[in-house]
């Protein structure tokens, strides 16, 4: 056991950190602000290498690993969790299914571009009618022989409206449930395959969120990810890797409240003494770090297990759950701590509350993440 | 022939975590995370752009201190540069800039051939300018100082620098090889990337003592160094500022300028 990062884990958090620092935080408040999609940065990550970080140079990645992906992540979600969040759901959500379930044909095709960001990832399993019941799929792609055809409806769609490549699922065969499910890769550009309905959000604003419309699209054949019904084994391990990626979007942004709030409570005074003099509200920050170092290990460990390619499912589903409670619980108590200010928007806390509520609710909600959790206990 | 350059850099505590021991006057230095200084990323940084146009270009980078001053050259190759030296031993410890330059100039030739050596201007935690420009005189370089803009010919030996000063600039052309030192106005470092981070350890890093560099240790050290800080003292503060209070920017300018006026700075 070794909970030392290595020395280029160590380097990761340096560099991500001050590329965060330098980048990304002096756009956050405005582009949360105006719901405007962070093009430019996504270019700064691209270039860096930020798109591709837990997968190998021979792909076109950036060879590191996924504690690296993690703390990536989290720097990025410590000062904006929409640019954390543009990196997560296309580095988890689209490029891992190809990397993992890929044809050579397909990594050839496909992971050069998303990897080295020219091109930008999106994932769509989510229906209107399918969201934490996904076998409800009413998506439907029909074997022509010679292609399928895809028609249908996807809602709630990230990275959606500025997406290349997406990682689709659609049922091939209704009659076998989850066993009828099939995945496959759709390009923008697609015919009749459009973009619709941007959504407004509480929080992560500047990230895109929309739906995916479907109407008699041909994808050729050579466009199905995986073995035809195996859709669902796709969808369910690509989110128990999704789930590494926003526990630590729900990680950064519980750290990155708490960081504001120590700087808060140094400065800010009352009754003669600074905030951070008083006990009480020392207590209460000794409790946020404790979650918010808990959030961590748990976090690491599950993206340890994933390197090594031992189970980390239930791993990662209890360092989403717990992640995305302390999110909202630090973000929360960080409000309070900074009083009446923190309830306006010239102070950051206000926007990573909002943005903390999605954690609990996307890549599976936490009562999903429960589920896998009791499963693994009751199998 | 690939063009070769060196770059000399130095790991430095970060100032602005640092805090001084006001009876002593000395930094505290327990604690304080280290960083490559300042105007030696803007050095590198120029020697990285060099690469980027033309990618036969060797980069290495040189640095004395501690064992742990590897993470900095570890640093550098993250950033794109191809070979580092750390020159560590007790022995060249405590050394003045004279001293230090002695070190940096053997070190130096050991290296080799090179076309170009970039420095930083100043260490953030020395703030004496000296090492830089007594490596070139000991390596008997033409050097230019203060450099804030840079270009290079297509033949890669003549170079012309613009040189900052206090009311203007010198623009320079001088010949390869030679020895620059860098200010922060003549580029923006990059950061290390990912795949720089990931593949750094697998470029040669090459630790270098007093005895490997072949360095006089007569002219290395703390008993070497003809200077000694005998000490060091925070001044006092001035006092408040003023603040000039007025309606409209008009008027608080013509209080500035009154205030100037009666101080006889204009």
């Amino acid at each position: 056991m070794n909970f030392q990062l290595t020395k280029e884990q160590e380097f990761v958090r340096k560099m991500v950190r001050e590329f965060a620092v330098n980048e990304v935080e002096p756009l956050a408040a405005d582009i949360d602000k105006e719901h405007r999609f962070p093009k430019e940065t996504v270019e700064k990550m691209a270039k860096y290498g930020l798109m591709g970080v837990p997968f190998p140079a021979e792909v076109g990645g950036s060879g590191g690993d996924h504690i690296s992906y993690a703390i990536t992540v989290e720097e990025l979600s410590r000062v904006c969790a929409s640019t954390g969040v543009i990196c997560s759901a296309h580095t988890s959500l689209c490029c891992w299914p190809i990397f993992n379930y890929g044809t050579e044909e397909q990594k050839k095709k496909y992971l050069p571009d998303l990897l080295s960001g020219k091109k930008l990832g999106a994932f769509g399993l989510t229906e209107p009618n399918a969201g934490t019941d996904a076998a409800g799929q009413q998506t439907t792609a029909k074997d022509m022989g010679d292609h399928y055809l895809l028609n249908g409806a996807k809602v709630f769609i990230t990275n959606g409206g500025y997406a290349d490549v997406f990682v689709v699922m659609a049922m091939t065969d209704k009659s076998k449930g989850t066993r009828g499910i099939s995945s496959f890769i759709l390009e923008k550009g697609d015919e009749g395959f459009s973009i619709g309905k941007t959504e407004d959000k509480m929080g992560i604003c500047a990230s895109s969120t929309t739906e995916l419309i479907f109407q008699n699209v041909k994808v050729p054949k050579d466009r199905l990810l995986g073995n035809v019904g195996e859709g669902f084994k796709v969808a369910m391990s690509t989110l128990d890797g999704g789930r590494i990626g926003i526990a630590s979007q729900a990680l950064g942004i519980a750290q990155g409240a708490f960081d504001v709030t120590v700087d808060y409570m140094k400065a800010r005074k009352q009754f003669g003494k600074k905030l951070s003099q008083m006990q009480a509200l020392q207590f209460e920050m000794a409790n946020m770090k404790t979650q918010i170092e808990a959030a961590r290990l748990l976090i690491y460990r599950a993206a340890d297990s994933k390197d090594k390619h031992l189970p980390y499912g239930p791993q990662a589903a209890m360092a989403k759950l717990f992640a995305a409670e302390t999110a909202m619980y630090v973000t929360t108590k960080a409000v309070q701590l900074h009083g009446g200010y923190g309830y306006t928007k010239d102070y950051p806390v206000e926007r990573m509350m909002r943005d903390a509520k999605i954690t609990e609710i996307y890549e599976g909600t936490s009562e999903v993440q429960k589920l896998v959790i009791s499963a693994d206990i009751f199998k | 022939m690939a063009f070769k350059i060196i770059v000399c850099a130095k790991q430095v505590p970060d100032t602005n975590v640092i805090k001084i021991n006001p009876k002593t006057g000395t930094l505290i230095r327990d604690g304080v995370p280290s960083i490559l200084n300042h105007d030696d990323a803007n050095a590198l940084e120029e020697a990285l752009k060099i690469k980027d146009q033309y990618p036969d270009t060797h980069i290495t980078v040189v640095t004395m201190g501690p064992p742990q001053a590897k993470d900095l050259l570890l640093e550098c190759l993250a950033m794109g540069a191809d070979e580092g030296v750390l020159v560590s031993d007790r022995a060249v410890g405590g050394s003045d800039t004279w001293a230090t330059s002695n070190t940096l100039e053997a070190a130096i030739r050991k290296i080799g051939e090179y076309d170009l050596v970039f420095a930083g201007r100043q260490a953030i935690d020395g703030d004496t300018a000296q090492v830089g420009p007594q490596i070139a005189e000991k390596l008997h370089l033409p050097q230019v100082t203060y450099v804030e803009k840079f270009s290079i010919d297509k033949n890669l030996k003549d170079i012309t620098v613009q040189r900052q000063l206090e009311d203007g600039y010198e623009t320079i052309k001088l010949k390869t090889p030679c020895m620059l030192t860098a200010i922060k106005e003549l580029n923006t470092p990059r950061y290390m990337t990912i795949s720089g981070i990931f593949t750094a350890q697998k470029k040669p890093i090459h630790v270098w003592n007093a005895k490997d560099i072949g360095v006089d240790l007569t002219t290395v050290g703390l008993e070497a160094s003809p200077t000694n800080v005998f000490r060091s003292f925070t001044p006092a503060p001035k006092g408040k500022g003023i603040v000039l209070e007025g309606d409209t920017e008009a008027e608080v300018s013509k209080k500035l300028l009154v205030n100037l006026k009666a101080k006889h700075v204009i």
